[in-house]
């Protein structure tokens, strides 16, 4: 496995496995995860999987303490070339398949008239568009839950509001250049917003408190206006 | 039980963040200056970990509905108790009934109060640290508010001790210990005018033309209004790429220095977002992050390399010297 690792401070080493965002490069990044999810070095904290790189955070004195070097990069080093070794090639998990409700347009999506005008397309055309797409999770950042998802398509592609919204209501489902994505929670944006799932995306009581893990595959499904307060009243 | 009698400007419960969770996007959070909440529990006989209340800028005053021992550490917001004003780094034992009262931020930014046995408050997501922004942690995801009521846990057996040594000279509802801790040791205090900041240099640093790589380690940058928890906003001569890159988003970490377009730097602090997809030009040594946690708007910051090995030998002797004051008052108290 080619890769290269950059120091993050004292405490973090960034691990990174490519130099664009594609398929291949994400799969690496899912097994090394999986591989650090299930067999935990005892010197690292945690791990952050991106979409090209995976950072690995560790406490300094535990390393300099246990192992006794003072070359505590080094030594990091050494034992992430021992580790990728072990990291099975080709050896693929089945993802997680996730079916996300949306109710498209209205109040939910406000936008989506504006994504159809810049797209030269009906909103209904954009809805099925939209919802007929497979996406891929390819990390969580941003937000508690918010996904980076790839896979969209390009007759749908919108550039940002020029004017970030000061309150993104959560659950909202929006597009900003070519990717799509879901506020889990209530924050400012810059997201052209199409529409509203009745499924919440972070709940900090569950472990794990998020709904979409990094490498899940999503599918969006249109709902009706009533669909969507029935799920709601029933979830939330 | 302790009441919170004002609130103070943003007074929050913050334990050391909550860890385990970023590859879900859970921004950690935790004291903006961890080196004064870890001696504040120490100095209480508390584990390092336990939740303490970060006040900022303009304090709090509390009111003690039992007996307490508590400790102050951070930065100078005049903290008196019945009306005496009391030193930092120190452990004090309270009398119920007491009032401890903060007002002028004299020195730093943020004071920490631990009290020995912590907070009763539940755990989300294996921390108490607040989170504003999601609502979580703390004292039901807030700030805390007027008339509050923070429950104290079970004191630990060498809390038991210092508390009992203490407690029996007790004047005025309260009594100071002789023994505290040096914070000079700890962080290079800085009374100068512009403060100095180690950095490493960032993985996106060669992307930034010659001049401003002069600029970023020769000029000094002011801390502008727009700073939080979340990160500071600074000000001065602006950072530009040598050619437009593009950059994916990938992880940042507390004291990543980052360049938005506009060329104007910001320093992450503790609750900032786990993945960043700005540049990244530098990162604040860990040593020195007491130092940001303890400037305000208005004051100068200026940066100088370090090396990555010399910032580890730097972090290891102040651990070293964080374990001599843990063994210390072991023994003083065996």
């Amino acid at each position: 496995m080619e890769y290269n690792c950059y120091p993050l401070g004292e405490n973090a080493v960034l691990i990174e496995l490519g130099k664009e965002i594609n398929i291949e490069t994400h799969q690496k990044i899912k097994g090394i995860a999986k591989f650090l999810n299930d067999n935990p070095p005892e010197w690292m904290i945690e791990y952050i999987p991106a979409f090209t790189t995976l950072t690995i955070y560790y406490e300094p004195y535990y390393i300099y303490s246990t192992f006794g070097t003072e070359n505590i990069y080094e030594y990091v080093c050494k034992e992430i070339k021992k580790l990728l070794l072990k990291i099975p090639i080709g050896d693929e998990n089945e993802p997680r398949n996730i079916e996300i409700p949306v109710c498209y347009g209205g109040d939910f999506g406000p936008d989506l008239e504006v994504v159809a005008e810049y797209n030269q397309l009906t909103p209904e055309e954009v809805i099925q568009i939209h919802s007929s797409g497979e996406y891929i999770v390819y990390m969580l950042g941003f937000a508690p839950g918010f996904p980076f998802i790839g896979g969209m398509s390009e007759k749908i592609a919108t550039p940002r509001r020029k004017t970030p919204r000061l309150k993104i209501p959560e659950r909202s489902v929006g597009i900003a250049g070519m990717q799509t994505g879901i506020y889990p929670i209530e924050t400012p944006g810059g997201w052209q917003l199409i529409g509203r799932t009745p499924i919440r995306l972070f709940t900090p009581e569950n472990n794990p408190p998020t709904l979409l893990m990094a490498g899940d595959k999503i599918k969006f499904t249109p709902i009706s206006y009533e669909e969507y307060v029935k799920m709601e009243n029933e979830l939330l | 039980m302790i009441t919170v009698k004002r609130a103070g400007l943003l007074t929050i419960i913050q334990d050391l963040g909550r860890c385990g969770f970023q590859k879900y996007g859970v921004i950690v959070s935790g004291a903006m200056d961890q080196t004064a909440h870890r001696i504040a529990n120490i100095l209480v006989g508390n584990d390092e970990n336990e939740p303490t209340v970060e006040m900022t800028l303009v304090g709090p005053t509390f009111q003690f509905q039992e007996d307490a021992l508590i400790a102050i550490c951070g930065g100078d917001l005049s903290a008196t108790i019945n009306g005496i004003p009391v030193h930092l780094w120190r452990p004090i034992y309270v009398k119920k009934n007491s009032e401890l009262k903060f007002s002028a931020c004299r020195n730093g930014c943020r004071a920490y109060l631990a009290v020995a046995g912590g907070f009763k408050i539940d755990k989300v997501l294996n921390s108490k640290s607040t989170y504003l922004r999601a609502g979580i942690g703390g004292l039901n995801g807030s700030a805390l508010q007027t008339g509050d009521q923070l429950s104290v846990g079970h004191y630990s057996i060498l809390a038991k001790k210092i508390s009992s040594s203490l407690s029996k000279q007790v004047k005025n509802g309260y009594f100071e210990s002789k023994w505290g801790v040096n914070p000079k040791r700890l962080t290079a205090t800085q009374h100068k005018n512009i403060k100095e900041i180690r950095v490493i240099r960032g993985r996106q640093y060669d992307w930034f033309t010659e001049e401003s790589q002069k600029h970023f380690f020769r000029s000094p940058y002011t801390i502008t209004n727009q700073s939080d928890r979340m990160g500071y906003r600074l000000q001065g001569a602006k950072l530009t790429l040598a050619t437009e890159q593009e950059m994916i988003s990938e992880a940042v970490n507390f004291g990543t220095i980052q360049v938005p377009p506009d060329g104007n730097p910001i320093i992450l602090l503790a609750d900032r977002q786990t993945t960043g997809g700005y540049p990244k030009i530098g990162q604040v040594i860990q040593v020195d992050l007491p130092i940001i946690a303890q400037a305000k708007p208005g004051e100068k910051l200026c940066f100088s390399e370090i090396s990555l090995t010399e910032a580890h030998y730097l972090y290891m002797e102040r651990e070293k010297y964080i374990n001599e004051i843990k063994n210390g008052i072991q023994l003083k108290f065996n």
